[in-house]
Parts: C-alpha cells; structure tokens; sequence
C-alpha cells in the first residue's frame, strides 16, 4: 500500500502529533504498546506468504460454468507481516498467562503446556473422523479413557461425548430427559430455573419445548426446598440446578430436592460449570442428579482461546442414559473400541438415541488435553485442586467481607467463588466502574452484574492455580478500590488509563452496527 | 458387548473400568510428591486455613452432607504422575493411530487434510490468544476483538456476503441454525433439504427439528452424474421455509445455484447454502453471488487440521443486512473509544442466551474462538492469490486422480464437475475395501456405505489436495486394479 | 387530549379514539441508551397486556406491552435510524406507536401524571 499508517492524524509540517497524552507519538504507538492497523488496510489482494504452486494457466477444468468469475478480494501478507499483525493484536490481549483472573463460575485456571503438546501428536490431531476405526484405535481409546474417569469423578452412569460446549452439553441434558419423559407417554411442559442460573439454561429449556419457571430462593441464597416442593406436580419435566450454585454455595439439599424430583416424576439436570469445586469432593451421581454437563475449558483446563472452542462432555443417569446421542464409543472385551453410529446402534442395545448433535464424534482436540491434565493430577491431585480452589476463595471471601457487602458470608464456608454486591458504593459509582479500575491494577476483571439475584454482582473464582502472593496482591487492590468507589473517586469513571484502549462506545456499535470493513469497495 | 459410555449395567461398567489400567502404572519414580499445577505449598495452606478460622480444607466442605463427603481419593483411579510418565502414555495412545500423513489420503467427506503453514499454529499458541476469555472486556481484549472483525469480513468475501458472524461449533450445527434462523425470518416451519446434503448434517438438522417442530423434507441421494436440481426444485412449496443444499455436494458434484434460489425466492424461502470445502471457493463462484441468503459451512480445512472431527469451526453468514437480528452467535463490531480511537466490542448481544434467556435466538453461548484464528491467519497467509492458487492446485491434482482412477477396469468416476472431490463407481464393496487398503497404508476415501447405511448405495468418494502426491495417486490405482481384478 | 400511565412505565396519550403510545422518561432512564427499537407493524391487532414492541439498550432487552386493546395504526419508523429519540424525547418524538383504541373502558385506573410520579418516587 502507497500511504503510511497514521494513526495519530499527524500531517507533515506539524511538529509533534497530538493525540491528547501526555507525550503524543506521531505513529500513535508508545514504545512496547503498538499500534495495529487491519488487515485490509495493510495487505493486498496481489500478496501472499505461502508457496504458490506452478499451477500451469491452460489447466483442463472440470467445474462446469460454476467457476469463480468475480475476485473474493481478500487481502493476503506476507509471512513476516503476518506474524507482527498477530504478535502485535495478541499484545492488546489479556490471558491468563499474564495475570490473575479472578471470572466467577468460568474457573480459569492455568492451561499446562503439557496438553498443547500432546493435543499436537499426530495421532490425535492429523486424523481423520472418518478413518476406519482399524487405524484409529488410540484415539477412540483416549476418548474411552477419558468418558471413564468422566464416569468415575461424577458417579453416574454413563458420558455423552459429542456435545462442542457447555450450552450444547446442557441441551444434550435437557433433550435426553425429554425423549426419556416421552418414551413413557409423559408430555410434560415446565422446567424450574432458578434465577441465579446462567442465561443458558432457560434458553436450552425453551429451545427444547418447555416453559421455564422461577425456583424461588431463600435468604441464604440456596434453593427453596419447601416452595419448590410445592411447585412440584405432574407438569413439570426438570429442575435445572447449579451445584455449587453461582451465588458460591452448595445445595445443601441437593440429595432432598432430588429425591422430591424424582418422586414427583421430573428429572433434574445439575449446571456442571462449577464441578471444579467438588470434583473428588463429592459425586453428582450420589446426589441424585440425572444430568450434568461437564465443561473441559473450565474444569480441566484446556484453553479458552478468547472465546472456544469449549467442550461439554454430558454425564447421564442409567434412567436417561438410553437416550443418549449417537455416535459414541463402546470397548468389548477382546479390547477394541467400537464406534457406534446410526447404523450399528441396535447391535449395542441402544436404539432409543434422541438423535445426533454434530457431524462427527466431538471435540478430540479437547478430549486429548482434558485426559492430559487428568492423569497429570490423578484422582488424588484433582481432589486436591478441588480443595485448593475452596481454600483461595474462602480466603478472598473473609478478607475482604469488612470492605464489601458480601450477601452470602453468614451463610456458611463458599465453594470456589466469592460473591459480593455494590452495597455502600458512592452515589453514582458501580461495579463497573471498579471492574474498570481492577484492569488498571493488572487484573482481569471478575464477573460483573452475574448472578442476577444479587445487585451490582461481582463474583470471584481465584482457582486453585493462584498463588497466595497473587491472591494477596489482588485483595490489596481489591480493598484501596473498595475505598475509592466508596469515596466517590471520580478518576475511577472514567477507567481504565492505562489499558490499549479508554472504555469504548457500545451503544455507538449496536446503533449502527459495522460488522465488517467493506469500504475498500467503493 | 457393550462397554462404553452407556453400557446399560454396572457390571459392565466395573469391568470397564479394570480395562482401563495402564494410568495406574504411570506413578513412578520419588520426586513426585509435589503437583506441578498447584502453587500452594503446605505452609500457604496453614496460613490460610488460620487466616479464615477453619480447621482444614475438609471443614470447608460442611455443606457436604457428610454420608456422601469422599474422604480420600477415588478409589481404583491412578494417582498423580509426572509429565515425563503422561507424555509417555499419551504418544502410546497416539502411535495406535494411522496418522494421514503416514497414509497414502484421500479422505474427505466434510473434513479435508489441508498443508497448515507453520506460522499459524505458533501463531495460535501464544498465550495472550491461547488463554483469553471471551473478549467482553474490550479495552483489554482488543486483539481477540480485531481478529474476529478481520474473520468475520474474510468469511462475508469468501461467501460472497454481507456480514458473518464471529463463527458457531462447526459446520454442521451452523447448518442447523441457519434453518432455524431461516424459520423465524419466514415464519414458516418447513424446510426442504438436498438428498446430497452431507448426511451427518441432515441428521443433526432432524434432531433438532423434532424438538421444535420444524418440518424436515428430505430425500434420498441419488448416484446421477449431476446434482438433482430439477427434483429438488419440485419439492420447494408455499409452505416451505428454507431450502438446504451443499456446494459442491457430498458426491463431489456442483449444484445450480441460481436456478434453486430463483425457485426457492418465487415461494419466499430462504436459500440456505451448505459449503464444507472452503479452499472450494478459491476456484468456484461464491454462494452469495449466485442468490444463496444465508450461507455456512465448515471451515476446518483452512488452518484447523482434521483433529479426529473436531473442534472444527462453523461459519455463518447472510447476503441481508437487515436479517441481522435473528442471526445466531456472537458478533464483533468496529466503534470508538472515549478518546476517540477506533476499537472493537461484541456486539448486537442482546439477541444473545445471557440476555434474552429463553427468548434468545439460540442456547450457544460460545463461538469457536481457537479455530477462528486458525482461519483467519491462513487466511491471511493466502490472500486473493493464495486461495486462487491453492484451489487451481487442488483441482489440478483432482482432475489427474479422476483420470487415473478411471482408467482403473471396471471403474468409473459419477461426476461431469467437481472440485477436489469426487466420487467413484464400482462393483465391489467399498466399505470393505476401504478396511482392506488401510492395512496398506492406504486411506482410500469415504465409502457411501459408511455414510449412508440405509440407502444401500455403494460407491467411494475420494478427495484429493495439495498435500496428495501423483505417487500417492498411482498407489490408490494401483491398489484399486489388484483389488477389483 | 389526556394522557395516561402504566406501572409498566408506558405512557398513553389519548385523543378520540386513538391513542399514542410510548415509554416514559423513568423508563428510559432505567434502559440506559437505548440502541434498537422494533415497533408494531399497521394492521396488528393487540389485546391488552400482549407485546407490542422492544426495546434494547446496550445490555437489555425490554418487552414493551400493549397498555390497552387496539389495532395499530402507525409504527414510529423514525425509531429505525435515530433509537436514541427514545432517550432525547422519551415522552415526544420517541413514542413507539398509535392505536385505535377498542375500548375505552381500559382506560379506567391507569395513573395520570402525579400518580405516576408518586409510584416511582416509591420505587
């Protein structure tokens, strides 16, 4: 491209660019923190930075009159200016690998590299899913190995595999409960929710055909065991529950509300998000639960990527588990791992499946990492984590329960997360505002305005791969920002200063929304 | 027999179980007393328990009731062990693989094996990309946020659309959200679908419309030298919602676009295009040129690699604008920053679960972040004239396999065009002759029976890449002449 | 003209026999900046207490019900391009939509304007 990136407006003859700091650039970068333009504004459709074939030009072709007739002007870089463009945009990126990471309820605890490695053996990773199961004997065992101790950690009866994330594990759940209740003539329609659940769990309820109602909470900020006695009857197809709950604490009842379910001819799923607290600890299976969904990225550690891929594993009871989804792998005693499709389901007595999720087993990717970090732990170091992850957070909840309204302290020890409100905070100043002045501290912010039941939430979840220095340093940050959004510390509205960016105009975005760079069309 | 995840009795279990007992050999050496994961040494812990008043870390866990509180580790599970000892078994579990660089290849089927420069995967592994989250904190995610915006304006050009979104599971459950989307915007519930669509992704369409009540026409594939445009077109009504066809189909072949979304615009359905082969559109014309409104597809084989079937990475996109509300999955927009600087928020979020809960327009509350990346630097890799030439590659090979292999006795190739894909015709049973060549080293391809079980068709469809040498070529004809003779 | 109010924070100024509908500034104000609306299509048929419109802030998603039965004249198109009238004039150029009342009767017991302030000075 013939013009130079300028960022800064900065126009010859001028001395120095302004662009309202302190000490403007005229580049707009400042040492270390570079400025990235977009791909479209620095490749072009004539660069590449890959071999190109001598792919001679009178080529015999076989598309028909289907062939390409308009360019798709894509611009291509270099492989050197490819790697500065994402080095340079990975910079503008927080990770775990930077800091502390304090996300209620999406536990993100360290990624070992361990897992990375092994993700890349060729076994796992240069396979195709449609391979003769002959030739893909390791990876279907990895898979067994790892729906065993999947089995074995939860206490249930069996592992659906093939769900790509949590949300579609959760509907995997809801769907196998559903096929189960029509198995047997039993249209029921409702599915109680609990307010403080994760937005997805109404929405996979709706989206499987029920009608969700509110499971009232006490003070405590557990579940309401009489009201939802009471609200149990013939119509009601599950109770969606999170245990630990997203308010930090465990449904103490569990095994009561379960048993009051299954009494009343329902099911209940259990939201798996927040097993990292009992994994070792306790098993679903013994607490009555018919479902829950196991998030690998969460739990055991493989990466979230900025967003997925996830992995949702689904746990199933012996009453739900003759629904599960196809495909999925079966070992027989000679040894050999099956993998069991439409086609040869009935030959493994399993004929009622409510159907496929996607195209192929599941996300082996994930599946070759969680078994990694799993074995790397055993059944005694997971049980430990479980524990070490209580431990932090009970620390953050009782150091810091004089500086913040913590609306849950009196009720009991927390699981793995700690959750306070924005009680006491100076007229006009919000959880935002101090989730905003925790990224100026170096800490990625906790979750914000999450669960629903609490005002101005803000939910802590250390993990156990936080060291006691970290966790010290955070509470320190955490309690002189507690001071200043009581103050009313003004420079706290308008944080973060120090970030690649000032706090950014969403209504802007979602008023006019620019969803893609088309300008260069014309 | 059974003895997997849903072997029905217990007993089959517990015997599962001793199977699995190679892990518990793992725990060797005596350097091993500390996890290399958790920081907190004995004293920290101390520290802490005397910090919050509690008498151990067991104590924490009151709310337990205490009948079900597990007081040591699982019993018959393997403890701890070192990297060292996992590596070991875990390159175990690999060797017992044919990897499809070891194999003469030619599988593809919805998964294609594509050279990945090696740019991208360290590219991918750094940390500041690796360990994000979803980027919704934005002043410090910027480069998740760039990145996507990029994406999502590589996929609306690839697609010959208007905008995409930030990417969905994979190409499969795209391929269900679009009829689902297609739904909402028409307000129509049935859905007429391609006999040539893929047919693990009808299957997943099935499912899901047996739960929201959706109308699913299929068909059955049918083995004709060209797609059957016409047939299909006759099954497109007033009712119909949307029509589902793959380009190029699962034979290989290239369907008429214009003419089906002339048909399928006539009745005001939805013209939903499936596409699993992306390098495809390097050489072909982009579905949203040829009036399709709503295209996805599975872009696996630009950067991702096969990965045994996944994670692979859903792509989505849609030639309206104005359909952008009832689009499923996350969305990136460009905006400004208090001082004026141009940056990137997620955005339109509130079609999305963690606001309109059960009135959202899908459960997905991720994207396929990793993979999207994976994409968008080969992408960026390639540009223009990459993707050009890498697809004229590709079918260059392509056209010398089909002309090999039907010189092959007794077979023929179905297709009249193709891509990199087509699909061959011959007496013998090509799911058993697959099995049989694997022991060769030969990956022969994706047999019919294997993909259609009920149909009761037979045939074996063969992709071919940049990454399939003519020797590779010759060893599948030669291979296929002493089996067939 | 009168105009009425809902504790659905609605506001409904009647004239004869239509009546013109919109948001109040309390409301507004909870929503924060309002960056979408989708308003009714001329034509549709409401019974009191069905949704009629939404309304969307950045991180929010509001039903907007219809405060009495009608059939719907006129959709406020301007809210398409310029959402954000919803905040400059809430009560004004940002109402949603006109309808022909079905029956004034509806109109019984909804608060006028003191009474309207009175119950959010309560909430």
């Amino acid at each position: 491209m013939n013009k130079p990136i300028n960022q800064s407006g900065w126009k010859p003859g001028t001395p120095v660019a302004s662009d309202g700091s302190e000490h403007p650039t005229v580049t707009g970068n400042k040492a270390l923190m570079l400025e990235e333009a977009l791909i479209f504004e620095i490749g072009g459709t004539d660069t590449c930075g890959v071999d190109l074939p001598e792919t001679p030009t009178d080529l015999p072709s076989r598309l028909g009159d289907f062939g390409r007739k308009q360019g798709t002007g894509l611009p291509g870089l270099s492989e050197p200016e490819t790697v500065r463009h994402y080095t340079r945009l990975s910079r503008q990126n927080y990770g775990i690998d930077l800091g502390f990471f304090p996300l209620g309820s999406c536990t993100m605890k360290h990624n070992p590299r361990l897992n990375e490695k092994v993700a890349r053996m060729p076994g796992f990773a240069d396979v195709h899913p449609m391979q003769p199961t002959d030739t893909v004997q390791g990876a279907l065992g990895a898979m067994n190995e790892l729906a065993h101790w999947l089995i074995e950690l939860t206490g249930m009866h069996s592992v659906a595999m093939s769900p790509k994330a949590g949300a579609h594990g959760e509907l995997c759940g809801i769907l196998c409960i559903r096929a189960a209740l029509e198995a047997r003539g039993d249209a029921r329609k409702v599915v109680l929710v609990p307010e403080s659940a994760h937005g997805t769990n109404p929405a996979t309820a709706a989206f499987a055909g029920y009608a969700t109602e509110d499971i009232p909470a006490n003070k405590d900020g557990r579940v309401d065991l009489e009201a939802l006695k009471e609200r149990l009857g013939p119509d009601v197809a599950a109770v969606m529950i999170t245990n630990p709950n997203t308010c930090g604490l465990f449904e103490r009842d569990m095994k009561a509300i379960s048993d009051a379910v299954h009494e009343a001819g329902g099911f209940v799923y259990c939201d798996g998000a927040n097993f990292n607290a009992i994994m070792g600890r306790v098993k679903p299976g013994d607490l009555g639960v018919d479902a829950m969904h196991i998030n690998l990225h969460k739990t055991f550690s493989t990466p979230h990527g900025g967003g997925g891929p996830g992995s949702g594993p689904v746990v199933l009871s012996e009453a739900l588990s003759p629904f599960g989804p196809l495909p999925f792998t079966a070992r027989t005693d000679d040894g050999y791992i099956h993998l069991v499709e439409e086609e040869n389901a009935d030959e493994y007595d399993h004929t009622s499946a409510f159907g496929r999720m996607t195209a192929f087993h599941g996300q082996m990717g994930m599946f070759s990492r969680a078994l990694t970090y799993i074995l790397s732990h055993g059944a005694d170091g997971l049980r430990t984590a479980a524990g070490d992850a209580v431990l932090n957070a009970n620390y953050i909840l009782r150091q810091l329960e004089g500086d913040f309204d913590a609306p849950f302290a009196a009720s009991g020890p927390c699981m793995h997360e700690a959750l306070f409100s924005d009680e006491g905070f100076a007229e006009g100043f919000s959880t935002l505002d101090l989730a905003k002045g925790l990224i100026d501290e170096g800490f990625h912010p906790m979750t914000m305005y999450f669960p629903l039941v609490v005002h101005g939430a803000m939910l802590i979840e250390p993990t156990e791969t936080e060291s006691k220095a970290g966790i010290d340093q955070f509470i320190m940050a955490m309690k002189s920002l507690g001071e200043r959004v009581k103050a009313g510390d003004e420079a706290l509205k308008s944080a973060p200063h120090h970030a690649p960016r000032a706090r950014l105009d969403e209504a802007q975005a979602a008023r006019k929304p620019i969803l893609s760079w088309m300008r260069d069309e014309g | 027999m059974g003895m997997g995840p849903y072997g029905p009795t217990p007993l089959r279990l517990a015997r599962f179980a001793r199977q699995v007992s190679l892990p518990s050999r793992l725990r060797q050496g005596h350097w091993i007393k500390t996890m290399r994961y958790l920081p907190l040494t004995e004293t920290d812990r101390t520290a802490i328990l005397d910090a919050i008043g509690a008498s151990s870390v067991d104590a924490l866990f009151t709310d337990v009731p205490s009948d079900l509180y597990l007081n040591g580790p699982i019993e018959g599970l393997p403890l701890h062990a070192t990297e060292m000892a996992v590596e070991k078994h875990m390159r175990k579990l690999s060797k017992q693989n044919l990897a499809a660089a070891d194999a003469a290849f030619f599988l593809g089927a919805g998964a294609y094996k594509h050279h990945v420069p090696a740019t991208v995967d360290h590219l991918i592994q750094r940390g500041e990309f690796l360990t994000a989250y979803t980027p919704y904190q934005p002043e410090i995610a910027q480069g998740t946020l760039q990145m996507l915006f990029e994406f999502q304006t590589q996929v609306a050009k690839l697609y010959g659309c208007e905008i995409a979104n930030a990417s969905l599971y994979d190409g499969s459950t795209a391929c269900w959200e679009a009829v689902a989307m297609a739904a909402r915007v028409t307000r129509k519930k049935r859905h007429v679908l391609s006999g040539a669509l893929h047919p693990h992704y009808a299957e997943v369409v099935r499912t899901m419309a047996k739960f929201t009540e959706d109308e699913i026409a299929g068909a059955n594939v049918k083995l004709t030298a060209r797609p059957d445009d016409d047939g299909l077109i006759a099954r497109i009504d007033e009712n119909t919602a949307s029509v589902v066809v793959q380009y190029p189909d699962i034979l290989g072949r290239i369907p008429d676009l214009q003419k089906i979304a002339d048909a399928a615009h006539a009745v005001g359905a939805k013209l939903i295009v499936v596409n699993t082969e992306p390098v495809a559109l390097g050489a072909l014309e982009a579905p949203g040129n040829l009036g399709a409104d709503i295209v996805v597809g599975e872009g696996q084989a630009l950067g991702v690699g096969l990965q045994f079937g996944g994670p692979y990475l859903g792509l989505f996109a849609i030639s309206d604008p104005k359909m952008v509300r009832q689009m499923p999955g996350r969305l990136c927009g460009e905006t400004v920053d208090a001082d004026g600087k141009r940056g990137f928020v997620l955005t339109l979020s509130t079609r999305e679960q963690h606001i309109r809960r059960e009135k959202a327009t899908s459960n997905i509350c991720t994207n396929s972040g990793l993979c999207a990346l994976a994409f968008s630097i080969h992408m960026t890799l390639l540009g223009d004239k990459g993707l050009k030439g890498l697809a004229a590659e590709n079918h260059r090979l392509a056209c010398i396999a089909a002309d090999r292999l039907a010189k092959v006795p007794g077979v023929t190739v179905l297709n009249d065009h193709f891509f990199n894909e087509f699909t061959l015709i011959f007496d013998a049973d090509a799911r058993q002759l697959v099995r049989d060549l694997a022991e060769q080293n030969i990956l022969a391809g994706v047999s019919l029976g294997r993909l259609f079980p009920n149909d009761d068709c037979n045939g074996l469809i063969v992709a071919v890449t940049e990454t399939t040498t003519v020797e590779d070529i010759e060893t599948l004809a030669s291979a296929l002449e002493e089996k067939l003779s | 003209m009168a105009r009425y109010f809902t504790e659905e924070h609605e506001w409904i100024e009647v004239d004869g026999e239509t009546a013109i509908i919109g948001i109040t500034d309390f409301a507004q104000e909870q929503l924060g900046d309002v960056v979408f609306v989708e308003v009714p299509d001329t034509g549709a048929e409401f019974t009191k207490g069905a949704e009629a419109a939404v309304v969307e802030s950045v991180k929010a998603a509001s039903d907007v019900y219809a405060p009495i039965a009608g059939t719907v004249l006129e959709g406020n198109s301007a809210l398409e391009d310029e959402p954000e009238l919803v905040n400059t004039a809430p009560e004004a150029e940002g109402w949603f939509f006109k309808l022909t009342i079905a029956d004034k009767g509806e109109l019984e017991g909804l608060m006028d304007a003191k009474a309207y302030k009175a119950f959010c000075d309560e909430l």
